[in-house]
């Protein structure tokens, strides 16, 4: 079976500039607010709205950080994949900040599970949210929710959503595929 | 790539050039871990590493004992001196009594050339050589090479010289393979009395003249000479190996460029290199300490991950 196309570039320019606008709604000039990216694909939803923010609304001096959970996740040996790390950057403290974690879709919840855990390494944050453009809602493992959610989508387990970007994949547009093999 | 081609890490010799690479970008990330505020993560939490160290050692011993507490491992801690070896227990016998505890993961300094490789063969864990006599110390020479990248950006194309006791060094024999794994040049420098017979089939070429090596080199690796190891004299006196092979400020001022001095430690001042040089702006010796545990986390990392203890298949 091949893919359906779930959102295209445009349906997700709304989405962003909503989602934008939520965060504008709730943390005002963004002065006690961090926005952190997760590894891998979080880190292209986080670029957009940094860029939203920034280039329509205004609002300047937003700290960014990009956060990964590699070292924490909880498969580690429990997988044949060798989890491979990728970059960490975060130059600043989030000690009392309102973190806001992005990540591109929300699944089992396993990976926020990790990044709450890893947020502690850079101190103690005064409150975290979570902003993700696809909420799998029906797959969790864990008693984890979206604070702010592009789209909801109903998927069954051996079903996969892509979220593709246009700077790393060529196009802006969510897809659901379903593995060949299953 | 992204796991390592072995299951232990007995020597630099047994592993590839992308081994060495995945081991290094591995611990780019660990050398973030270890600068944040809290520099500890989860990853090893269930897996239990015992450290033997039949052969004394601070900086190797506290390194990789950092580098398991930072990842979670838990750690037991053996040294020859205080332990049944003294009542003649063969090291297959000690090694197995400490397995049957659930131990995963050993890191072995032994004073014995091979030591690593012959417990690999007996024994079922992953195996880590700190040292196996002045065989090889392949964690010691990823952490050197490591810092010769960072300091330099890369290692291709570089030139290196070691220089002093390459008969007795295991540091020595590690880092000739890692650097020209990499792709670096490499030169020895030290009294004849001191050069291994073969040292030519490695494909380094020999210097005898430190000026010489220091003009040629953009790195400079001064290692220390072994008295513990000698049952001969190999030089007439320490005075003269000094006027001959000792790194000093007047030395390093005739050469016309920037180098690199390195030292794996400990570090005999005033023999091989002078206090005033173990201390300038053209030493990373503490740099490498620092890379010695990110480099050593990277290790034990990716040994770990091919435990898989929780695979469905073993369950």
């Amino acid at each position: 079976m091949g893919k359906k196309k779930l959102l295209n570039h445009k349906e997700i320019d709304i989405i962003l500039n909503r989602l934008a606008c939520q965060l504008i709604e709730n943390h005002d000039d963004f002065k006690d607010t961090v926005i952190i990216g997760l590894q891998p694909r979080g880190v292209y939803l986080s670029h957009r709205l940094q860029k939203l923010l920034n280039e329509v609304y205004q609002i300047e001096h937003v700290k960014f950080g990009k956060l990964d959970i590699t070292f924490f996740r909880d498969d580690f040996m429990r997988s044949d994949k060798v989890l491979q790390a990728n970059k960490t950057d975060i130059n600043f403290i989030v000690e009392n900040k309102k973190v806001v974690f992005v990540d591109d879709v929300l699944y089992t919840g396993r990976s926020i599970r990790s990044a709450l855990t890893a947020i502690q390494s850079f101190g103690r944050p005064k409150s975290i949210e979570l902003l993700t453009l696809i909420d799998r809602r029906f797959s969790r493992h864990l008693p984890i929710q979206p604070d702010y959610k592009g789209r909801q989508v109903d998927a069954i387990n051996r079903e996969r959503v892509i979220v593709s970007w246009k700077e790393n994949d060529g196009e802006d547009a969510v897809y659901l595929i379903q593995d060949q093999d299953e | 790539m992204n796991e390592l081609s072995v299951n232990h890490l007995l020597g630099i010799k047994h592993i590839s050039a992308a081994d060495i690479q995945l081991i290094f970008e591995t611990a780019d990330h660990f050398k973030e871990v270890i600068n944040r505020p809290i520099k500890k993560v989860p990853s090893l939490r269930d897996v239990t590493i015992a450290n033997l160290f039949f052969e004394n050692s601070t900086r190797t011993r506290l390194s990789f004992e950092l580098a398991e507490k930072r990842l979670s491992a838990d750690v037991v801690n053996f040294s020859a001196s205080s332990s049944s070896v003294n009542k003649g227990e063969t090291l297959i016998d000690t090694v197995n009594n400490i397995l049957a505890m659930k131990v995963d993961m050993v890191v072995m300094r032994h004073p014995n050339p091979g030591a690593g490789v012959f417990l690999s063969k007996y024994v079922d864990a992953s195996i880590v050589n700190a040292g196996d006599g002045t065989h090889e110390h392949p964690t010691q020479a990823l952490l050197d090479t490591y810092s010769v990248r960072e300091k330099l950006g890369k290692v291709k194309g570089k030139k290196v010289v070691i220089v002093g006791d390459i008969l007795h060094s295991r540091v020595a024999l590690s880092n000739i393979f890692c650097l020209k794994k990499l792709g670096a040049e490499v030169k020895v420098c030290g009294p004849n009395t001191l050069m291994p017979q073969h040292i030519r089939s490695l494909g380094v070429e020999v210097e005898h003249s430190l000026d010489n090596a220091l003009e040629w080199c953009d790195v400079a690796n001064m290692l220390r000479v072994q008295n513990e190891r000698m049952s001969t004299r190999y030089f007439p006196s320490t005075r003269e190996y000094v006027a001959q092979y000792g790194l000093d400020k007047q030395r390093l001022d005739q050469i016309k460029k920037e180098i690199v001095i390195m030292h794996p430690g400990p570090i005999n001042r005033g023999v091989e290199i002078s206090s005033d040089i173990a201390d300038s702006h053209h030493a990373i010796i503490l740099n490498q300490v620092e890379n010695g545990v990110a480099i050593r986390m990277a290790v034990l990392y990716l040994l770990a991950s091919k435990l898989k203890h929780y695979s469905t298949t073993t369950i």
